[in-house]
């Protein structure tokens, strides 16, 4: 990823320059969880419990202190915390997740990717060309 | 050799498949296309959030509010008194800013701003965190050695300047007032805005370079 290996001694500063959004997931992430907020579906009081929850967990397991840790627990807090309110059942969201995996395994490069297209298996990844 | 020779199966394999997003990012498509469904969420929500939050505000916001501080003592003097009202007076109302206080540095106060549980930070008029202020080991050590992360982001704090510490919550946070530059008193809010850095409105930055700015 875009950290430097030796993050543990060096100054915090040197993560000054970064760019906050690494991949669009990670701001469509935090996207959503202040719409849901919004919405009422969790209180901002909430949402930084379960973040600085989720996020000490994941560090706990072992995973660098980096912005890409960071945003994987406001994944992991999102997830949590839509299930809990009711609105998503984990069951669902596994079997979105793996639609949407075959989704972009069945699309060709380039061509947009339709969840209708992860309805059907995945095609068998062939030689080049 | 050439690096093509170098190419094995395995890296044709990952090439055909390497616009399979990884897995947080199926997660956060899985989680959006299920609320839509279910009218939980308005996709526009999100993309005008991303939009904005990518492009739109950053810190230029805090700058203006610190300029206008600078130059009108009345609007400083409500600001420290009441941030969230006072913010509500500059242009791009509707900033949602939950509870802000700004805290002001002086010639013998310093402060720094953290949130130790998370990563609460005044978006609204700041932008997006940098990376380090989400990253456990700002959360902990501004807390604990706050004078040693200093030195890490260039601020060497004489020990007779007192160092105040804020932790942000999801109910309040909190804008450092930094201190206005010597040789800018000719300056207008525009040309003092140019040289107020993020940093040195969550305070890890203490003394703003005039050279910095534009003419």
């Amino acid at each position: 990823m875009s950290q430097p290996d030796s993050d543990e001694i060096a100054p915090l500063a040197r993560h000054d320059t970064e760019p906050v959004f690494d991949e669009p997931w990670q701001a469509q992430a935090l996207g959503l969880a202040f719409s849901l907020a919004d919405r009422g579906v969790f209180t901002p009081a909430q949402w930084s419990q379960m973040l600085g929850a989720k996020h000490r967990e994941i560090l706990g397991q072992g995973a660098p202190d980096t912005a890409l840790s960071y945003y994987e627990a406001v994944v992991k807090a999102l997830e949590e915390l839509t299930c809990a309110s009711g609105e998503l059942a984990p069951d669902t969201l596994e079997e979105r997740i793996q639609t949407w995996r075959r989704a972009y395994l069945n699309t060709p490069h380039g061509e947009p990717v339709e969840l209708s297209a992860g309805r059907a298996e995945p095609q068998k990844a062939g030689p080049a060309g | 050799m050439s690096e093509h020779d170098h190419k094995s199966v395995g890296d044709i394999h990952h090439e055909l498949h390497s616009h399979l997003p990884p897995d947080p990012a199926l997660r956060v498509k899985a989680m959006e296309s299920l609320l839509i469904e279910k009218g939980m969420l308005d996709p526009a929500t999100v993309d005008a959030w991303v939009e904005a939050y990518s492009e739109k505000i950053g810190p230029k916001c805090g700058a203006a509010i610190v300029a206008k501080a600078w130059t009108d003592p009345e609007f400083k003097a409500r600001l420290l008194e009441n941030g969230t009202e006072a913010v509500k007076e500059l242009d791009g109302a509707g900033w949602a800013v939950a509870h802000l206080r700004v805290i002001e540095n002086t010639d013998d106060v310093h402060n720094l701003v953290v949130c130790t549980l998370c990563s609460c930070y005044p978006h609204a008029i700041l932008g997006p965190p940098p990376n380090w202020y989400k990253m456990a080991a700002y959360r902990s050590r501004a807390v604990r050695e706050p004078r040693a992360v200093l030195e890490e982001f260039g601020v060497h704090l004489p020990d007779k300047i007192d160092l105040r510490v804020w932790d942000s919550t999801s109910e309040l946070r909190y804008l450092v007032l930094p201190q206005r530059p010597a040789g800018t008193d000719d300056w207008d809010e525009e040309r003092l805005a140019s040289i107020i850095t993020r940093n040195s409105m969550i305070g890890t930055h203490r003394d703003l370079d005039p050279a910095a700015g534009s003419a």
